[in-house]
């Protein structure tokens, strides 16, 4: 059915070119997306660490990349991204073990908070982040 | 392998604008999708105008329509006209279903799209090609299995035990769930996709079947069973209102259960 190349002769119905998505479609891959996005951030944050031991030119150059516009709003996304794929690896937890939530209808709208909760959780802990400190 | 794009051949193009019905009032438009083995070349999507006055309250009955009324060359399974035999399953407006129980008024929007089941080989028009679907289906062993000598009258079950095949005996076998799946668009070589998948779950609970240990060690592979992800499509599909998703979170649980 798969494969790298499709060689039956008869050509492939169409899929995502005609799917109208469900939420727990978006969740689903932004789970996968959130996951590798919280591994990319996780590097650039250990950048700043480590240039935090290393000494005040390095940790220099690494803060003068964080405050940048461009270093914000990559923080902010792992922000997101981080706080996202928290609740959405909770819910599989539910899933798995006492396996609740599986409604059609009650996953949808679980999808939508999750996303809700990634998107304004960032934006308090970045809101108090950056009055407090 | 995940591949986002039709391959070359497979890309619709744009085919014909069939002609408005005369005298009438109430038009709705329907684009679908066509392909014909014997003239070849890409498929294509063609638009039927159907008169909604004289049409049935079903996607089935535009379709019986247009092929009556308009193109008697579109071709597509149906059968039964009632949900029960899971013949005229097809994607109609981005969402698999049966043709049969689907209102053309639940649909918004002024054209409904109408495409044969996702990411199969199309036979032709509406067609798909479900040869793997039902060898998936055949490879869990759908029927009872048991060592035990028959009894003289009947396998008994209690009230309880027979309240555990609810949800999963009613499938029709339509195949919207399975080849709703992205999983399954990239794998399907080798999950077995939602449907299977349930099946296998209704002979696992089943309290009469005696090869629980067997059919779980045939599920036991990365692909066959672990490529769900909880993507749900199934369950948001599903026609007869099922849950392929949960049935599958069943077998893995299953499977950790006589590990520990």
């Amino acid at each position: 059915m798969s494969g790298s190349e499709w060689t039956d002769p008869r050509p492939m119905s169409p899929h995502l070119q005609v799917w109208k998505w469900h939420w727990t479609m978006a969740s689903s891959i932004f789970h996968r997306v959130s996951g590798v996005g919280n591994y990319l951030g996780a590097l650039l944050v250990s950048a700043w660490l480590i240039a935090l031991a290393s000494g005040a030119e390095a940790y220099g150059a690494v803060e003068a990349v964080m405050l940048h516009p461009v270093g914000q709003i990559l923080l902010f996304f792992w922000l997101v991204s981080v706080l996202f794929h928290l609740a959405n690896g909770l819910r599989h937890l539910i899933w798995d073990g006492p396996k609740a939530g599986f409604d059609p209808k009650v996953a949808s709208m679980w999808s939508i908070v999750n996303f809700a909760f990634g998107i304004v959780a960032a934006a308090i802990i970045w809101s108090l982040a950056t009055n407090l400190f | 392998m995940v591949q986002l794009t039709l391959p070359k051949g497979s890309a619709p193009k744009k085919g014909k604008q069939w002609p408005k019905p005369d005298g009438a009032k109430n038009t709705k438009a329907f684009k679908i999708y066509r392909y014909s083995p014997e003239e070849g070349g890409n498929p294509r999507w063609d638009t039927y105008h159907v008169d909604m006055d004289r049409c049935g309250p079903m996607v089935l009955d535009v379709l019986i329509w247009i092929k009556n009324n308009v193109d008697p060359t579109l071709a597509f399974r149906r059968s039964c006209r009632e949900g029960v035999c899971g013949s005229c399953s097809m994607n109609i407006g981005g969402h698999n279903t049966i043709a049969c129980t689907k209102g053309w008024d639940e649909i918004a929007g002024s054209s409904i799209t109408i495409a044969p089941l996702p990411h199969l080989p199309v036979v032709k028009d509406l067609v798909p090609d479900l040869t793997n679907f039902y060898a998936q289906h055949a490879y869990v062993q759908p029927f009872l299995k048991t060592d035990t000598p028959e009894p003289e009258k009947e396998w008994k079950q209690s009230e309880e035990q027979r309240n555990e095949l609810n949800g999963l005996y009613e499938c029709i076998l339509c195949a919207c769930c399975t080849t709703s799946c992205p999983s399954y668009w990239w794998n399907g070589d080798k999950y077995l996709g939602p449907a299977a998948l349930l099946q296998a779950y209704r002979w696992l609970i089943d309290s009469r079947d005696e090869a629980t240990g067997e059919r779980l060690d045939d599920l036991e592979d990365p692909f066959k069973l672990y490529r769900c992800h909880t993507i749900m499509n199934c369950a948001q599909v599903c026609p007869k209102g099922l849950n392929p998703a949960k049935a599958i979170a069943k077998v893995k649980h299953m499977m950790v259960e006589r590990v520990a």
